[in-house]
């Protein structure tokens, strides 16, 4: 059966913690962690409902192959309402915790309510406990780590918290566990500061047996896991070069914005790719990259450790970033960098400690960062604003200072910390946002790259590459290539990725895994673990329920059509030289014919039929 | 031929499927706190190490047990633990200089790797090649061999 089939339900305002059966029907119709979470979050919240208030529910939630020998079975998904973008956020991660969780028994866990003083969950199999977090409030998330083990003295223990800029408010806030494994998108992370959650320590020790059909899924788990190390990316790219393999090659097809998006192809694109990052370094011959490491059952492996050069000026009064640590993946490199146009690669190695240390987005603080930077460069911020710090693209000094401030959630901090969407409109150079749903872009240019522009715009949480990675068609040709400058075809392409991705976020898996596994690899495996339908038709209905379950739950928090644009710059501004020079998004061209295979009417209201069709 | 284990750490990942293997072969659940081989990280350094029994040829944990629970495998050289003999007291787990041998509260029993009767499930598992199992005379053979590679004269010295 693969579930637990128990989840736990914290109430922080009572102080209890109570188990529940798992919704058995529900979890035959949305799979489980971002499907199933959500389902819970809509069935229980108002969409209406302040984010930051009592009213939002935190859900921390597996899949059903969590924590089983699937290849990247350990992913867990964090849900609830986003105070960045007002819609539901449901963010994933990797690392140990998710099947740790599983190990203890629990399907979910769902937060509600708000504490009245600072508090951690302690789960030991079936102890549950709320306990004091007096010791680690105010702590980075590196230290409640530390403080956490050692109060334990549990060395196998996993936790997931938050650091400093989530309980100062930032709106960008991650969820951390495992020291670098993040559920780093739409501020999860202020939303469990702002129930007084400190964090969550779990240790299982059950284990997961009784799955619907043991030898069948091991069979094609093994099957599965061949498939990836055989793959071209899975197999060779991503361990070696992780994420980072992408740099230099959505730069060379004039897809890598930099500057705020200002341009697109970034000069410094090689100095922060992942070959520099396995270079040795002029100034002390080792390179950045130390290891590749893995999330739990993962044999693919991309994770990146890195070391910064003790004697640059970053670290070199500190000690504590002289170790191994969590590396730049591409997105973050890419925001840090090419967005603020900064190519000091062991200075955004080192911003990227802090995005860990303390937990928040590096994608939007990158690009919150690179608005900052044009508003200050065309002289709508001056160092009066910032705090004394001479915000021009391209300063890795500017970029330090500033991602230190942001810590501290004093002074320019606390413009910094809302976002580039309210940055913006509060210094009136609204257009400079580049956001959608007021979540800021990854690293891909929605001129350059025109399905993935398309996704950005419909992403329900706000722009986003991982609701439907239409890159991996657009210029990779995974599964098959389509034209990057063709907008035919691509609402066909996105509506399949982004259901597709639904189901990989749901079962437990890693969306990497889909760089060599198709739907026909995926479903055998949640076939042989759960039951009910699982073929590869009843996974992409669910897949396809799933998403429109959460378009449902926006539209009640009042999003309409006018939501799903994209800022003017990617629709009037047209990219200057390379590869796609002259282009625009055309997203007009492509959204009507979007709504309509989504079963949408002209507004992008789902109508009953679709409801119907998708039991909704 | 007997056989080995032969660990290279450097290989590995910590991705512990290697734990997950071994506890699905013993306990029939996917669980790493059961598994008989370990995976330490090592943070700050950035290095992971798979560790379980070496199957000492004069095994101290089985000199050490009272009750003569632990065996040879004949076929595979592992030794091995009986559970119907072993009755907890864990002095072998004291004898043991490596920590390999270790109490487990859900059986009452000690418990270590049997190397899956010869056919270790964790090598098969293991998607590196960090975990092999190998001919037991030439388990320092890789490192050997390294070390080989660099005695050799630099490519623009012989030129």
């Amino acid at each position: 059966m693969s579930w637990t089939r128990k989840i736990l339900r914290v109430n922080l305002s009572k102080g209890t913690c109570t188990p529940e059966a798992l919704n058995m029907d529900w979890a035959k119709a949305y799979l489980g962690q971002r499907g199933l979470a959500s389902k819970y979050l809509v069935e229980e919240v108002d969409p209406t409902c302040d984010a930051l208030g009592p009213d939002n529910k935190l859900i921390m939630a597996t899949g059903p192959l969590t924590g089983t020998m699937a290849s990247t079975a350990g992913r867990y998904s964090v849900v609830c309402k986003s105070p960045l973008t007002g819609a539901i956020a449901a963010s994933n991660s990797g690392g140990f915790l998710g099947a740790e969780m599983k190990f203890a028994g629990w399907d979910m866990i769902i937060f509600e309510g708000k504490s009245e003083k600072p508090v951690y969950l302690l789960m030991q199999d079936d102890k549950v406990e709320l306990r004091s977090a007096d010791a680690i409030w105010g702590k980075s998330a590196w230290e409640t780590d530390d403080i956490l083990h050692a109060t334990h003295q549990d060395p196998q223990m996993r936790i997931a918290c938050i650091g400093r800029t989530a309980e100062a408010g930032c709106l960008y806030a991650a969820v951390m566990n495992d020291k670098h494994r993040a559920a780093g998108r739409s501020g999860v992370g202020t939303v469990m500061a702002s129930k007084n959650l400190k964090a969550v320590a779990i240790r299982g020790t059950g284990g997961i047996g009784n799955l619907e059909d043991a030898k069948k899924f091991m069979d094609a788990v093994d099957a599965g896991k061949q498939v990836l190390a055989d793959g071209a990316v899975t197999g060779q790219g991503l361990p070696i070069y992780g994420t980072q393999v992408l740099m230099n090659v959505i730069n060379g097809v004039g897809g890598l914005p930099a500057h705020n998006m200002r341009d697109v192809g970034f000069e410094g694109a090689g100095d922060i790719s992942a070959e520099a990052m396995a270079e040795p370094r002029k100034s002390d011959g080792k390179p950045n990259l130390t290891t590749n490491a893995g999330c739990f059952a993962c044999t693919i492996a991309c994770g990146r450790i890195s070391t910064v050069d003790k004697t640059h000026f970053s670290v070199k009064d500190k000690p504590q970033y002289h170790g191994a640590s969590g590396g730049l993946e591409y997105e973050a490199a890419w925001a840090l960098g090419a967005d603020t146009g900064v190519s000091d690669l062991d200075a955004l190695t080192y911003v990227n400690f802090l995005c860990n240390e303390d937990g928040f987005d590096p994608i939007t603080f990158g690009a919150t960062v690179a608005a900052a930077m044009e508003m200050f460069g065309d002289g709508d911020l001056t160092t009066d604003d910032t705090d004394g710090i001479e915000l021009k693209f391209g300063s890795a000094e500017a970029l330090v200072a500033i991602t230190e401030l942001l810590v501290t959630g004093e002074g320019f901090a606390k413009d910094l910390g809302q976002g580039s969407k309210r940055l913006c409109d509060k210094y009136k150079r609204p257009e400079l946002s580049m956001t959608v749903k007021s979540q800021e872009f990854p690293a891909y240019d929605p001129r350059g790259i025109q399905g993935i522009g398309l996704n950005y715009a419909t992403s329900n949480r706000g722009a986003c590459h991982l609701r439907g990675y239409t890159v991996a068609s657009e210029v990779l040709g995974i599964p098959v290539k389509t034209e990057q400058n063709d907008a035919e075809g691509k609402p066909e392409l996105v509506k399949a990725f982004q259901d597709a991705t639904a189901v990989v976020d749901s079962a437990g898996l890693c969306l990497f895994t889909t760089f060599a596994w198709g739907m026909d690899n995926i479903a055998p495996q949640i076939d042989a673990a759960c039951e009910g339908d699982w073929s590869v038709e009843g996974c992409l209905e669910a897949g396809e329920r799933i998403w429109n379950m959460e378009r449902i739950f926006n539209q009640a928090a009042g999003f309409t059509a006018d939501d799903d644009k994209l800022p003017k710059r990617m629709l009037n501004e047209a990219i200057k030289g390379g590869p796609t020079d002259g282009q625009v998004s055309r997203l007009g061209e492509m959204l009507p014919k979007y709504y309509e295979i989504r079963g949408w009417n002209p507004q992008g209201e789902v109508t009953a039929e679709t409801r119907k069709r998708l039991s909704l | 031929m007997q056989k080995s284990l032969h660990i290279d750490p450097g290989k590995c990942t910590g991705c512990l499927q290697c734990e997950m293997a071994c506890s699905y072969e013993h306990t029939g659940t996917f669980n790493p706190s059961r598994s008989y081989i370990k995976v330490f990280t090592f943070h700050d350094e950035g290095r992971f190490a798979p560790y379980t029994c070496t199957q000492c040829d004069e095994a101290w944990c089985q000199r050490a047990c009272p009750v003569d629970a632990i065996s040879v495998d004949m076929m595979t050289g592992a030794k091995v633990v009986s559970d119907d003999k072993c009755v907890g007291c864990k002095v072998c787990t004291i004898a043991c200089p490596f920590g390999t041998i270790n109490y487990s509260q859900a059986t009452g029993k000690v418990v270590k790797c049997d190397l899956c009767g010869g056919d270790p499930e964790c090598a098969k598992a293991c998607p590196t090649a960090a975990i092999t199992y190998v001919d037991a005379d030439w388990t320092g053979y890789d490192r050997m061999m390294a070390s080989a590679a660099k005695s050799l004269p630099s490519a623009e010295a012989t030129t």
